[in-house]
């Protein structure tokens, strides 16, 4: 029986997997078709807001508690790459892994208490805590305060994660970092403390009544998803040579997070690519074509895309699909109805 | 030694006394009904077993260890899960996902929990369902997947919260059906219920609750003729007519 079963749900499985793959094996060949800069400062981005939102996703979609904080936690990462690099004069690589770990550590601390409160309670805790980080921020001076840390202009290459003539080391950069945070959810889908994570979103009190630790549960994924958040900062600060409190600790940042996942599809492992992929163009070309009209056009539309999905698919672009492939099954089975219908 | 020795728990809600005293046990590889009408305490004391309140006064011991004031999932994981009343399927997740994280308790391993929840479905006969969404499933349905759930965790003792109430005949026979195979491997069950053609047969020994008080604590039968539980639950007036006709039967 159990047999039958895995056979049945590997077809599904199958398709997703392929189509995963596909995407794994053409993303790396695009620097060799895109030449322009600007196309491949969007593939970056596209890239860039991919990995956030599937890190957010991890908190938001998958555990359902849906955190405006995430810009805190990839500012303490860029914060991490950017103070190693300019006030330590050394690679950012150990700066990004405390960035990881200080992330990691300063979502515990301000959840635990968060996660107190339930629904939108949460969240309105969390937009609390981005604007106490961001004017902390402004005032520390260690940090560099309201002026921020400009990047020296040192050696590019892996070593100091920085290239200054092309942007491929970037895009390959982007790429890995995606693929580490899209396999890690991938892989924590699959197993325990995946199912436990949509089980506290779908239910605490069942949850519990099973044996799931929901503190626990919760804690950890936020924590996770912090690190994942805090790398993304590093790459960001890396690409932009620049970084000052408003930059990274907004609300803007954080609504990015948040609208990208949603958009695309929460609680789903494509979700936040299709998200990005969609989202991150928009707002690029529509900057790069109409931002002389005063700025704020590309958040009009923004907006726009955000409250037709919101009204006509809640489930995000993926929902979408999900329901292309609903209808076509549906008439599938009509068509078949049909057959054994006309054999007497 | 039992396997749950609850002594004088008293369960206060401000001034309303929902349980008040009340002690009984349930051997191990037995099934014990509670029964009384609405408003008697019953689910107050079930959310008293499973963690979900903390008792005001008295003491609860299961498997040896004082769980009084242990939080949910630490009782569940000593082994005594329950089901609710008002059913909490975890509605985006498919059936057999809902059973899958039941079977994580004590099958960390993928392969392992996977055949579990496939026999636990098996059990319960939600096969036909499993890859359906649990919020999509009937009333009848979603009562038996509370059961697949709880049973998933490879529970020591199982307490079922009223899982006949409101289902139809059919449906009824299914579930007692489920509960009589349960039984025949040695479980121990300890359920809420409403529905006396459902629990009468299958239960060992019966415990009363009225008011917040126990009344009775004995074997179906007994209970049956008890006169402070027949008036409890059906009113003096009523608890003569029911004599009578029991008489008939005793004569016929």
């Amino acid at each position: 029986m159990v047999k039958a079963l895995k056979e049945k749900s590997l077809s599904g499985k199958d398709a997703a997997w392929l189509g995963f793959i596909v995407v794994l094996l053409v993303l790396p060949l695009i620097p060799a078709f895109v030449s322009n800069s600007f196309r491949m400062h969007v593939m970056i981005l596209i890239l860039l807001f991919a990995s956030m939102a599937q890190a957010w996703n991890i908190i938001g979609g998958y555990c359902g508690q849906v955190s405006f904080g995430h810009s805190v936690f990839f500012g303490i990462g860029a914060y991490g790459a950017g103070m190693a690099v300019v006030t330590y004069g050394g690679t950012p690589w150990p700066g990004i892994l405390i960035g990881m770990f200080a992330a990691a550590a300063v979502a515990i601390v301000i959840s635990y208490p968060c996660f107190k409160l339930s629904g939108h309670y949460f969240a309105i805790a969390t937009f609390a805590i981005v604007e106490i980080f961001n004017r902390g921020f402004l005032v520390w001076d260690w940090i560099g305060g309201a002026l921020g840390l400009d990047y020296p202009m040192i050696k590019e290459g892996l070593n100091n994660l920085m290239w200054h003539n092309s942007k491929i080391g970037y895009y390959y950069c982007a790429l890995v970092i995606f693929i580490v945070i899209f396999g890690v959810v991938r892989w924590l889908e699959g197993h325990r403390f995946g199912y436990y994570m949509r089980a506290v979103r779908e239910g605490q009190e069942t949850a519990e009544s099973l044996g799931v630790n929901s503190t626990a549960i919760k804690l950890t994924a936020m924590a996770l998803s912090a690190a994942m958040a805090a790398l993304c900062g590093a790459f960001f600060v890396q690409y932009n040579l620049r970084v000052d409190p408003p930059m990274v600790m907004s609300l803007d940042t954080s609504m990015k997070f948040v609208l990208v996942t949603i958009l695309g599809g929460s609680g789903t492992l494509v979700g936040p690519l299709l998200g990005a992929a969609v989202l991150i163009p928009l707002q690029e070309y529509t900057r790069a074509f109409w931002g002389g009209l005063g700025g704020g056009v590309d958040l009009i539309i923004f907006g726009l895309l955000i409250i037709i999905m919101v009204v006509k698919q809640p489930a995000g672009i993926i929902g979408i699909f999900f329901y292309l492939k609903k209808q076509f099954t549906k008439r599938k089975r009509l068509v078949k109805g049909v057959e054994h219908n006309g054999a007497p | 030694m039992a396997l749950l020795d609850v002594r004088e728990v008293t369960m206060k809600f401000g001034e309303l006394v929902a349980n008040d005293k009340v002690s009984f046990t349930v051997e191990a590889g037995t099934i014990v009904g509670l029964i009384g009408p609405n408003g008697a305490g019953k689910t107050t004391l079930f959310n008293c077993i499973s963690g979900l309140y903390k008792p005001t006064y008295g003491r609860i011991f299961f498997d040896g260890d004082d769980i009084t004031g242990c939080t949910p999932y630490e009782i569940a994981r000593k082994g005594a899960v329950r089901t609710f009343q008002v059913v909490r399927p975890l509605k985006d997740m498919t059936v057999f996902d809902n059973v899958l994280v039941g079977a994580f308790l004590k099958c960390p391993d993928n392969r392992e929990a996977f055949e579990r929840a496939a026999e636990c479905i098996h059990i319960c006969k939600l096969e036909r369902f499993q890859k359906k969404m649990a919020g999509e499933l009937s009333i009848g349905g979603k009562k038996r997947l509370e059961m697949a759930r709880a049973l998933a965790t490879k529970p020591k003792l199982l307490m079922l919260d009223e899982v006949m109430a409101g289902l139809t005949t059919t449906e009824i026979n299914a579930s007692v059906e489920v509960i009589r195979h349960l039984r025949e491997n040695g479980m121990t069950i300890m359920i809420v219920e409403h529905v006396m053609e459902g629990i009468m047969p299958i239960a060992d020994k019966m415990v009363v609750l009225d008011g917040g008080v126990k009344i009775a604590e004995d074997a179906p039968s007994v209970i049956a003729n008890d006169e402070r539980v027949i008036e409890a639950y059906l009113g003096a007036k009523y608890s003569q007519r029911f004599k009578a006709i029991r008489g008939d039967e005793i004569h016929g």
